[in-house]
């Protein structure tokens, strides 16, 4: 436990000595800023709309913008994570710095766990500075603050699942462009595979579906904690770590 | 302290490491010799557990490395050909990142960064980024590191490559106060470096241990029958070279005089006797001839020729055309 906490500490101290964080942090922020200004700005005139017509249309801020806004920021996460990512394994590999570590006396499951929590701890900060958005709609309005929280946890255990897979693809190489690249590349089509269930309903069109982490994201966006998806991301953060034990040790074996 | 049999490192293509056995007593400087390519970071790596071995064992500080790599990585400090440096990270935040994943915490760790930095010289830069360090710097820090918890075993790659000729002194001496604390191996494809900081050496070839040795004996060895250096002067600046070779080598115990080279006036001797003393018939018989005695002196071999003479033929054979260009 006390191997991780050091490694976790590492990691993050390099992220916040480095521009990285601070760039993550500002342009998640910034970003998400604008959505949630025209999220906001759409939710105001259709409520004045509604005011002249003279017809009560019940609005929801719940609904109109804290879940479309769920769903913009986990698409955007999707971007951001490859930066995350790309720099855990390939730097110390392409410095010699991974011979330190694997000379050790600590385990790899150890390092590992110490870098993707790091990982995961930048993301969540990055969830942090959004959540300053929200916190002006509880401000001046009064939205459920329950599927809120949901939908954050699923924010985040979908992050953790990518960032997993990101740390997978940063063991593989000592280039860290080509680790981003990647890790994006997977992120995307990890994304767009649902498509196929828009024209498609044979089996293979649902499992392509299935591993959509989109499709996962929806029942936390509307702030539903459904176990089904919950099991998946975590699923997916199981793989992904495993993964990457497998390649250090390979890498090893091989180097 | 360091238990090596039959270890072997095959990859898919070439054999790294082809059984290689050999041990190393508490306390010693080992030197691990051998061109590059012969072995010596892969051989290392396996000590420190960074690789495992395809076959044979290694045993460290009493642990197997395969079977107890923890306990082994807890005993050993590694300096790797690149020091492990992070460029972000000052000096002594680097240490003590270092201290701690060995093990070390609170006022020990503090203690062991003070200790170190004071050990390497390298306090007046604690709260310099290694990134900005010079060469040499980064050099001892990498030391330092591999010295924080006071491990057995010091396992050195090439600590001085890349350094100038003064940074090199100093972290040879270095490395010596090191020794009797520590078990040290170090590699490296200097020789002189064997010859000033090490009492034993293992040569590597491709691959296959050549030879492993006291520095001492393995002079000795490689010399076997005792070989002797003359310069000698004609009175009148001519000097019959065969007619020398002949009065030579009618001296009890002499098996063989040679003409080496020719220093202007005077012309250079190598004698070979059996083990014994002759250089003081040798000096009587030049005087007595009436030729002039410039200097004589004992040709022992140096760590090059015994590596070259070890390592095989076409090694060999490049250096003695190095010694025959370096004649004319």
């Amino acid at each position: 436990m006390r191997n991780i906490w050091i490694i976790w500490r590492k990691e993050l101290n390099s992220y916040f000595v480095s521009p990285i964080a601070y760039l993550l942090l500002t342009m998640f922020a910034l970003i998400f800023g604008f959505f949630f200004w025209n999220a906001l700005g759409y939710f105001v005139l259709i409520g004045m709309e509604e005011q002249m017509r003279g017809q009560a249309f019940p609005m929801n801020l719940n609904e109109q913008v804290i879940r479309p806004l769920l769903s913009n920021a986990s698409v955007i996460g999707l971007f951001f994570i490859p930066m995350i990512t790309m720099r855990l394994f390939a730097e110390e590999k392409r410095t010699g710095t991974i011979e330190l570590l694997a000379t050790s006396p600590v385990r790899d499951l150890e390092v590992i766990l110490g870098k993707w929590l790091a990982a995961v701890t930048l993301y969540a900060s990055m969830l942090l500075f959004t959540a300053l958005n929200f916190a002006f709609l509880f401000r001046y309005g009064n939205p459920d603050w329950k599927p809120l929280a949901i939908g954050y946890l699923g924010l985040l255990l979908q992050a953790g699942g990518l960032l997993a897979i990101g740390t997978f693809i940063s063991t593989l190489t000592k280039n860290q462009i080509i680790a981003g690249a990647a890790t994006f590349g997977v992120c995307l089509l990890l994304w767009v595979l649902e498509w196929v269930s828009g024209y498609e309903t044979a089996t293979w069109a649902q499992v392509l579906a299935y591993m959509s982490v989109i499709t996962h994201f929806e029942s936390f966006a509307k702030g539903v904690l459904d176990s089904k998806d919950a099991i998946f991301y975590l699923t997916v953060i199981f793989l992904g770590l495993f993964f990457t034990t497998r390649s250090m040790e390979s890498l090893r074996w091989r180097s | 302290m360091i238990t090596v049999k039959e270890l072997t490192k095959r990859y898919a293509r070439n054999t790294a490491v082809d059984h290689i056995s050999f041990d190393v007593q508490k306390g010693q400087i080992v030197g691990f010799l051998g061109p590059n390519g012969a072995g010596k970071t892969t051989t290392m790596r396996m000590l420190t557990c960074f690789l495992p071995p395809t076959s044979g064992v290694a045993i460290v500080a009493g642990f197997d490395v395969l079977e107890q790599p923890l306990e082994v990585k807890k005993r050993i400090g590694y300096l790797p050909e690149t020091p492990p440096l992070y460029p972000e990270m000052e000096t002594a935040e680097y240490l003590a990142f270092v201290g701690k994943l060995k093990g070390l915490k609170g006022a020990d760790l503090a203690k062991q960064v003070d200790y170190v930095c004071d050990r390497c010289a390298i306090a007046d830069v604690k709260t310099k980024l290694l990134g900005k360090l010079s060469k040499g710097y980064r050099q001892r820090v990498g030391l330092a590191q591999a010295i924080i918890h006071n491990p057995d075993v010091l396992i050195l790659d090439e600590p001085t490559a890349g350094l100038d000729p003064k940074q090199i002194n100093e972290t040879r001496d270095l490395i010596k106060s090191l020794a009797g604390d520590h078990t040290i191996i170090l590699s490296t494809h200097i020789l002189p470096e064997v010859e000033q900081t090490c009492e034993q050496v293992i040569i590597i070839n491709k691959g296959k241990l050549v030879a492993t040795d006291s520095v001492h004996n393995l002079q000795n060895r490689a010399r076997g029958a005792e070989s002797v250096l003359l310069e000698i002067a004609g009175r009148n600046g001519d000097l019959d070279r065969t007619v020398v070779e002949q009065r030579l080598a009618q001296i009890a115990g002499v098996s063989r005089a040679q003409f080496k080279t020719n220093h202007g006036h005077r012309d250079v001797f190598e004698v070979e006797s059996q083990k014994g003393f002759v250089r003081g018939d040798l000096a009587r018989a030049v005087v007595e001839a009436g030729w002039n005695l410039n200097e004589l002196k004992p040709a022992a071999m140096s760590l090059e020729e015994i590596f070259l003479q070890l390592t095989g033929e076409e090694a060999q054979a490049s250096a003695s055309e190095l010694v025959s260009k370096g004649a004319h």
